[in-house]
């Protein structure tokens, strides 16, 4: 390349340079529209993956109460959802699969009010339609030769599962520590585990594709799920009026029958 | 001569490959940098990442020379169709790849079971992460070693068989050498692909420290709970990739 060839590049990268900054800093405020008529809101609502049925079934009920507002909903695992929120995400209300998660936006000063817990789930012993391990106890997890799935330590449910562990004082030698709750699941549906810790609402909304098996151990680990609207809301009325409808009787009954507890 | 307004494009596409990457080297807590890459849970994810990725490699060279032989070479009805089907991973989300192999090396898939019945069992084991790697990383090795071989033409084959050598020392002495390069880059690119691997393993293999949790299983991981640890790590793999690619360049060039 000659010097003018050069020169020409460094100009055209210090241009590109240029057009990013001027980018980034038009993307500076969260939203730029309130969407002020009140005839076409969107609510925007991130909840934790376990809600996924509850939530389309309460936001449904909530766009039919309420004129001009459709809801949207975005699912993930509870992590992932506060670390885009903790980005900027634009979003209303947030409802998280643990405490520990919504604490770390309180912390961040990201909520409006005080979160409300709303619901609450426990583990289950999840196995393949026929049980061909013959599993019967929490104690019969902790065999060698089974091929035992749990979630990682790190997410909600991996911590759960080490509550449970110390309650029942065993221990456990999974072959395999998942990310999510659904990827330990999908382990047992396919039968590639012999068994897996999921929570109540998971069995429930497998049918029959997984068998369940309680253990009397699980009622000493109990998560509760919170939810609360976020500071960021351009519309905190409505976001707060959504947290209610997931409190209130018909919300709660939404959540009962798939399988979740109260909190 | 390059026209201005092609410059100016490759700045924007530099710049979109080059500034995530800045962002995140900007991001790392370099004061706990070595604190947070040198926790066993990583050094074990770093190791056994290499450890699969390399022997996945040698796997893909071992099945892929004769794969992207047989495509350049061979004419047989069906070929476009193997090399269609072949190059499949190239496009496939990884997460599809790793269902297919389940449905095949799981316990219950097509080999799964005879397998289960002869006491192999490959689900959870470091075997799956190498399947797994060697399934989307393969194309890779195969693509660039046929289009090498289809460079370079069959003329110096031909007047090597004419001169008494055998098929296998042509393709010993003559073909490979001739593509040599062709033949670095792609095993570079594999290793580079089977290195990143996350989808399918993640699908196929599970996720335990030292058996099958890669690099990528414990950034994702660790993002979770300290990302602060994850985004270390993302460097750690960010730079050995550079100097994956960096050492072939240099070594291409040599020639």
């Amino acid at each position: 390349m000659n010097g003018h060839g050069r020169r020409l590049m460094v100009g055209a990268l210090a241009a590109g340079f240029l057009a990013a900054g001027t980018l980034s800093a038009c993307s500076g405020p969260p939203r730029a529209d309130g969407g002020d008529a009140p005839s076409d809101r969107t609510l925007t609502v991130y909840a934790a993956a376990s809600l996924t049925s509850t939530f389309e079934q309460i936001a449904a009920d909530f766009e039919a109460e309420h004129d001009g507002v459709s809801v949207e909903l975005s699912f993930a695992g509870s992590s992932d959802l506060v670390a885009q929120l903790q980005q900027g995400a634009p979003a209303d209300v947030f409802a998280s699969a643990d405490a520990a998660n919504m604490d770390k936006l309180a912390a961040d000063g990201l909520l409006a009010g005080t979160p409300a817990d709303f619901a609450a789930n426990t583990l289950m012993i999840a196995v393949p339609p026929g049980n061909p391990a013959g599993v019967a106890s929490l104690a019969d997890l902790a065999a060698e030769d089974l091929n035992l799935v749990v979630c990682a330590p790190e997410v909600p449910c991996g911590a759960a599962t080490e509550r449970v562990e110390r309650a029942g004082g065993v221990s456990f030698s999974p072959v395999s520590e998942e990310q999510s709750v659904t990827d330990v699941l999908n382990k047992v549906i396919t039968g590639e585990a012999d068994a897996g810790l999921v929570y109540v609402t998971d069995v429930r909304a497998a049918g029959d594709q997984v068998e369940g098996i309680e253990f009397p151990e699980s009622g000493d680990v109990v998560n509760v799920y919170p939810v609360s609207a976020l500071g960021g809301s351009t519309q905190p009325e409505l976001a707060q009026e959504f947290v209610e409808a997931v409190l209130s009787p018909d919300g709660q009954k939404v959540l009962s029958d798939a399988g979740f507890a109260a909190p | 001569m390059i026209p201005r307004w092609v410059a100016g494009v490759a700045a924007v596409g530099a710049l979109l490959v080059v500034l995530p990457l800045a962002a995140l080297a900007a991001r790392v807590d370099w004061p706990n940098f070595w604190t947070l890459i040198s926790s066993e849970s990583s050094v074990a994810a770093l190791l056994l990442s290499l450890r699969t990725s390399a022997v996945s490699t040698l796997l893909c060279l071992v099945v892929g020379i004769p794969l992207a032989l047989v495509l350049a070479r061979a004419r047989f009805l069906g070929i476009n169709l193997l090399r269609s089907l072949v190059l499949v991973p190239l496009v496939l989300p990884p997460v599809v790849g790793g269902i297919a192999l389940l449905y095949t090396f799981g316990r219950r898939g097509l080999l799964g079971e005879s397998l289960e019945v002869a006491g192999i069992q490959i689900a959870f084991s470091t075997t799956a992460v190498v399947l797994a790697q060697t399934f989307v990383a393969l194309p890779f090795l195969v693509i660039s070693l046929e289009g090498a071989l289809r460079t370079a033409g069959t003329r110096y084959d031909v007047v090597a068989a004419t001169l008494g050598a055998r098929p296998t020392t042509v393709l010993l002495r003559v073909t490979l050498p001739l593509v040599w390069p062709g033949l670095l880059s792609g095993t570079v690119l594999s290793f580079a692909r089977c290195l990143g691997e996350f989808g399918a393993t993640i699908t196929f293999a599970g996720s335990l420290q030292g058996v099958t949790r890669t690099l990528p299983l414990e950034i994702y991981l660790q993002r979770e709970t300290d990302p602060d640890a994850a985004v270390a790590l993302s460097l750690v793999l960010v730079a050995v990739a550079v100097l994956v690619i960096g050492f072939t360049r240099r070594s291409r060039s040599a020639l």
